[in-house]
């Protein structure tokens, strides 16, 4: 742990790094998975196809999947999107059960009450109905955050991948820097988790005035 | 794909069929040691109610945990051998089944407990003989999301030189053979699935008809 | 599989395009006046990139780094394309991985043949007298059981002893293929470990494997009284350390400053270096860097 104090500037420019690698493909799978989701919700055939497929995606090794997004995509070994998209992947898989399931859920008199008043369909998916999927999402989306804090050291082992590189190094040298890697991991998580909980609140005041 | 079917690649001790009973054997024993320790905890918390917290605070952060950090550990602690691996395993697998039992035994209709009070049934019997049974939906979803997270992690284990499907991963990743690489990570998806398809017939044949099936989610 | 798994990527990238931060991120391209220096998965290379990267930003060059990569096979694919512009890199190894049938084994034929065998925009600066080779060691109690020196009298036991090093070492030339073809020496079986890592020591130690790929640098050869075995067939050819750069950043500047380490980095100054790092106050590999620049009087 005290490596962390001895080397504070290293320590920060680690955790930029872990955390754009595990924060990026949070987003960019909310902001696919949403639309997937919503075409999930509404066809049978659609979900059929999605909800296994991203079953099976979510099983195959992230280091594989890591490793061979160079080949895939005609990326540079080290660029951060070799580790970006296996996590976005493992975040659709992840969210678009819940969300489908969520849209499934919202009562059809609700849809048919915002439709009646004029909303149109897009109006009334971002007014209506999403919002009722917000909590389900935002579940989701916690244990996204902390599998994908967990799994960006994954990365490390070929070169990418924050604190991960602490495992690496400290490994071979200095256990010191393996107890600060996994409680640096930890901690934020454990932040990113929280933030995650409270921004779910703030969204969904309904929730609780319900109660 | 030319290597999955290589048939070289499918006899002797660095084979297919070697390496998959050995993946196999490290998933089954994870999960019956994690079953071990999780499953007791999870339904006493859930049974009594007290430090519910202690197992939300538990799950989340043990869910965050580094397994290739616990590996690096355990390794330079203890030295190498199965002992790191299974300690990695073992600590992926205990929130998912800790949280399915917990959440399986909260979700028991109180009226339903109470009427089993009401009968004279003492505590254990309430929970051994109502709670868990009508928990069994939940507590298997614990089970198949633990199981998915192990089979898909125990590839790592072939990092402190352990065997398994991930010795394919690992080898392919030095050899810079992505062929060899992609044909370890589709057997390994392949065998997360079926592992998942015994859990779905185990499920079957033991919970009651009436209980649907739930899970959730997280990986390493 | 692949097809799905591409469709899905490309879905990905397009949903990433737009104001996404990857586009410039920071990995792999590097403006024309950075130097992006790498380093292989093991302490001593990661040492020797940041005596390069410490001692070029001294002399004003911009060094971005990009540490611990992976092995040969990884890293070098990255050196090609441009994720990283100068590795340090062992002139034998080096040579053999792009050249398999190579046949030198002195230091200069090796330093020569590989300054053909490189690729265009890829060169090689002065190499140094500093030598870490791949060996093949042994405990001091299998030495005594059956009575080694060198490889050749390893070769009778071979069959019944497991062998231990990093998963690459199955596929190398100055590998197991090397050891079967100048020895005829076929191990019982291979463990997958690590790079000259704990891994192999402990499993060397603890008698997992007999026979293990360590380097010649290794502190943990001379504290664990392992022995390493003699090589007269050369499977293992020259090793000096040298840096691998892209030509195009090899500006005057940048060959002066990596020749004049390369110059004062011998053996020994490499043995003396790794004893620091893995010394019980586990120095960080940039201060051992530093310090030993300012007493070279780089």
């Amino acid at each position: 742990m005290t490596w962390i104090f001895e080397n504070w500037d290293k320590f920060l420019e680690l955790t930029a790094v872990h955390l754009r690698l595990a924060v990026v493909p949070v987003l960019i799978g909310l902001v696919i998975s949403i639309p997937l989701g919503w075409v999930a919700s509404r066809s049978r055939v659609a979900s059929a196809v999605l909800l296994p497929l991203s079953n099976i995606l979510y099983t195959i090794p992230s280091l594989a999947m890591i490793v061979i997004m160079p080949a895939l995509i005609g990326s540079k070994i080290l660029d951060e999107i070799n580790v970006v998209i296996p996590l976005a992947i493992y975040t659709v898989a992840l969210l678009i059960r819940g969300i489908s399931d969520a849209l499934r859920a919202v009562p059809g008199h609700v849809v048919a009450a915002a439709t009646a008043m004029g909303f149109r369909p897009l109006r009334r998916f971002i007014t209506v109905e999403f919002p009722l999927a917000v909590p389900v999402t935002i579940a989701g989306l916690r244990v996204a955050m902390v599998s994908n804090i967990s799994m960006v050291s994954i990365g490390a082992l070929v070169g990418l991948g924050g604190y991960g590189q602490l495992f690496i190094e400290g490994y071979q040298s200095n256990q010191d820097k393996v107890w600060a890697g996994l409680i640096a991991t930890i901690v934020l998580a454990l932040i990113a988790d929280t933030l995650l909980q409270v921004a779910g609140r703030v969204l969904t005041p309904w929730v609780r005035a319900g109660r | 794909m030319g290597w999955l079917f290589d048939a070289e690649n499918w006899s002797g001790a660095t084979g297919i069929p070697v390496r998959l009973l050995e993946h196999l054997a490290y998933t089954w024993l994870t999960l019956l040691i994690a079953a071990v320790i999780a499953v007791p905890l999870g339904a006493y918390v859930g049974h009594t109610g007290r430090g519910g917290f202690l197992i939300v605070g538990l799950t989340n952060g043990l869910r965050a945990l580094p397994t290739m950090a616990v590996l690096i550990l355990v390794v330079l602690w203890a030295g190498i051998g199965d002992l790191p691996v299974y300690t990695a395993l073992v600590l992926l697998a205990i929130p998912p089944i800790m949280a399915g039992t917990y959440a399986g035994i909260r979700a028991v209709e109180p009226a339903t407990v109470d009427a089993a009070r009401g009968v004279g049934m003492r505590e254990r019997a309430v929970l051994l003989q109502v709670e868990l049974p009508n928990s069994l939906p939940l507590v298997f979803g614990g089970f198949r999301s633990a199981a998915l997270q192990v089979v898909a992690t125990a590839t790592i284990a072939a990092y402190v030189g352990a065997g398994g499907l991930g010795r394919y991963v690992f080898d392919g990743l030095a050899f810079q053979e992505y062929d060899q690489m992609l044909g370890g990570a589709v057997l390994v998806a392949v065998l997360a699935v079926l592992v998942d398809l015994v859990f779905v017939g185990l499920q079957r044949l033991t919970v009651s008809p009436g209980l649907r099936p739930v899970g959730t989610g997280g990986k390493s | 599989m692949k097809r799905i798994a591409t469709a899905v990527a490309a879905v990905m990238l397009l949903s990433a395009c737009g104001g996404d931060p990857l586009s410039n991120g920071g990995s792999g391209q590097s403006s024309s006046d950075t130097i992006v220096v790498g380093s292989a998965n093991f302490p001593e290379s990661r040492l020797i990139a940041e005596i390069y990267a410490e001692a070029l930003s001294a002399k004003g060059v911009k060094v971005t780094k990009k540490l611990n990569i992976g092995n040969r096979e990884l890293y070098y694919k990255g050196v090609q394309d441009g994720s990283i512009d100068l590795i340090p890199e062992y002139s034998g190894v080096l040579l053999k991985h792009i050249k398999k049938d190579a046949v030198e084994v002195a230091p200069d034929e090796v330093y020569e043949a590989l300054k053909k065998a490189l690729p265009a925009g890829l060169i090689v600066l002065d190499k140094s007298s500093a030598e870490d080779k791949d060996a093949v060691v042994v405990t001091k109690a299998t030495v005594a059981q059956y009575s080694l020196k060198s490889i050749e009298d390893l070769v009778p036991y071979c069959k019944d002893l497991v062998f231990g090093g990093p998963p690459e070492f199955q596929q190398r030339p100055d590998g197991l293929p090397g050891l079967k073809e100048k020895y005829k020496c076929e191990f019982k079986e291979f463990k997958a470990l690590d790079v000259g890592g704990p891994l192999t020591v402990a499993a060397l130690k603890d008698n997992s494997v007999q026979a293990a790929d360590l380097f010649t640098t290794d502190v943990a050869i001379t504290a664990n009284e392992f022995v390493v075995l003699e090589d007269p067939k050369s499977v293992f050819a020259a090793q000096n350390v040298l840096p691998l750069i892209n030509e195009k950043k090899a500006s005057e500047n940048v060959r002066s400053v990596l020749n004049a380490i390369s110059k004062k980095l011998d053996t020994k100054t490499l043995l003396e270096l790794n004893a620091k790092l893995s010394s019980p106050d586990k120095p960080e590999a940039d201060k051992v860097a530093k310090e030993w620049l300012a007493s070279a009087g780089i």
